[in-house]
């Protein structure tokens, strides 16, 4: 397993953010956990990234855990945040080299990367030019292929084609199909075509707690759904705990 | 080496966006140009350039505190710093990646205000050149308020936020009136704050009176550390995301 949760849990004072998550995540697995907003799914990828301290529990990922070795922890993983993240006054190139850098590469090694996720994520066309320039779509490549930099073991995408145009996100789709089975990715989306097209399996996440787990089929069948959507709305009904 | 490539990134993030830049080179040669044509029309002397330039020279570093307040602020809105704090970069290398390209920008303001002021009539001597170093020393006082803005605030509040400070700074420093010319409580807010204690210590090394650099230097130091102990405090408490 890349990713193993045992019993992580948020809370701020009385609220109960992410509740006794339990999960394990296979290598090279497409990953997709879903839930409404507030359901707790950034909190969850916050705790994973070692952005926020659980109150209790633990996960290992790639067997480091990330309440007491979390340095080595961050070193198997990398972000693709909500927001684009990505530096307004570098090009898109230098980007790229700052993220190999800070992860520890040399000059010529980050340069080396940075040519390859150019070619993947098609921004060769595009290395010259200052962030803030760039579309909205080419700003989701860029950031994606930031978290790239540093070969991760486990990425982690939240909403990586939100307020992407239709073209943009199927292009986007596209290159995160070619990540499949190179590296664990863990996505969280409000979009469930996105899903179907993407995952391998899929949690929701209901009220902090995790509701149901399995591959997009197995949900359908099990609550005897024709449609994503139709699981969805019916594990996230208000009273469905 | 990481803190030095981020500070990289950070120096071009600032000189890339030069207008705020441009802006804090700029106002102050002119108010330094301004109030010496009104000095030359005063019966008395307020505004010679000898005391002028230590006090203009100070006022300008409020414009790093807006620049480093501002880059941390826009970094934290756009989620660009919690990409960082997901990176193994420790606490020191973020601090250090913010304060280190703006110690040239400073550089930058001393030297363009001295050779306004030389043009203006001030003689270059051994005093100028410790005076230099004086105030190397209390832009970081002005950094670490930008650093502090920026860790609590969001880049836009950080620009209103600026405004305030700038006055504030400017008129408890003494630059433009001494401030026993009020007296009262204005005089002593004056004093407990670290602004005129700041442009004394400047003034003081460029008349050449070392000795009277000391006092208002270590006050300067000393809030120096409280300003950075408290922005790297809650900075922590942002990486560890208890905040």
């Amino acid at each position: 397993m890349t990713i193993e949760i045992d019993g992580l849990t948020k809370q701020y004072k009385e609220h109960v953010v992410v509740d006794q998550l339990s999960l394990n995540i296979k290598m090279g697995e497409f990953f997709a956990l879903l839930g409404q907003n507030a359901a707790g799914k950034t909190t969850t990828i916050k705790m994973l990234c070692g952005l926020l301290s659980p109150t209790a529990g633990d996960a290992l990922l790639d067997g480091e855990s990330i309440v007491h070795h979390q340095v080595a922890a961050k070193k198997k993983l990398n972000i693709s945040p909500q927001e684009t993240a990505v530096a307004p006054n570098l090009t898109v190139f230098e980007n790229l080299l700052l993220m190999g850098r800070i992860y520890g590469c040399s000059k010529t090694e980050a340069k080396k990367r940075a040519s390859a996720q150019m070619n993947l994520f098609g921004l060769t066309p595009r290395q010259s030019n200052k962030a803030k320039t760039l579309s909205g779509g080419y700003k989701r490549r860029l950031s994606v292929a930031m978290a790239m930099m540093s070969n991760p073991k486990i990425l982690f995408l939240d909403e990586p084609t939100l307020g992407m145009d239709v073209r943009a996100r199927r292009d986007l789709w596209k290159i995160l199909n070619q990540l499949k089975g190179q590296v664990t990715i863990v996505l969280t989306t409000h979009y469930l075509e996105e899903v179907e097209m993407l995952a391998d399996r899929v949690g929701i996440m209901h009220r902090g707690r995790l509701r149901t787990l399995g591959t997009v089929q197995q949900l359908k069948h099990e609550t005897k759904k024709n449609s994503l959507e139709d699981v969805f709305l019916e594990l996230t009904e208000e009273g469905a705990l | 080496m990481k803190a030095s490539v981020f500070a990289t990134r950070n120096h071009k993030e600032i000189v890339r966006d030069p207008l705020t830049l441009l802006f804090g080179m700029g106002l102050p040669m002119l108010l330094m140009w301004l109030f010496s044509v009104m000095q030359k029309n005063m019966p008395f002397a307020l505004y010679e350039i000898s005391n002028l330039t230590p006090g203009v020279i100070v006022f300008s570093f409020s414009f790093l505190t807006l620049l480093s307040g501002m880059l941390l602020g826009k970094d934290k809105s756009s989620s660009f710093l919690m990409r960082i704090f997901a990176s193994p970069l420790s606490a020191s290398d973020y601090i250090l990646g913010y304060v280190l390209p703006l110690l040239p920008i400073a550089l930058l303001q001393i030297i363009f205000c001295i050779l306004a002021a030389v043009f203006l009539g001030l003689s270059l001597n051994i005093s100028v050149l410790l005076m230099v170093g004086v105030l190397i020393v209390i832009s970081l006082l002005y950094i670490g308020f930008g650093l502090l803005l920026g860790t609590i605030f969001t880049d836009k509040q950080v620009g209103g936020i600026f405004a305030i400070f700038v006055n504030l700074s400017t008129w408890f420093s003494g630059t433009w009136f001494e401030p026993d010319m009020i007296g009262g409580t204005f005089q002593s807010i004056t004093q407990f704050l670290p602004f005129v204690h700041a442009v004394n210590a400047a003034r003081a090394v460029l008349s050449g009176a070392y000795s009277d650099v000391f006092v208002p230097l270590s006050i300067v130091l000393g809030y120096t550390v409280f300003i950075f102990m408290i922005a790297i405090l809650l900075f922590q408490r942002k990486i560890r995301g208890q905040s």
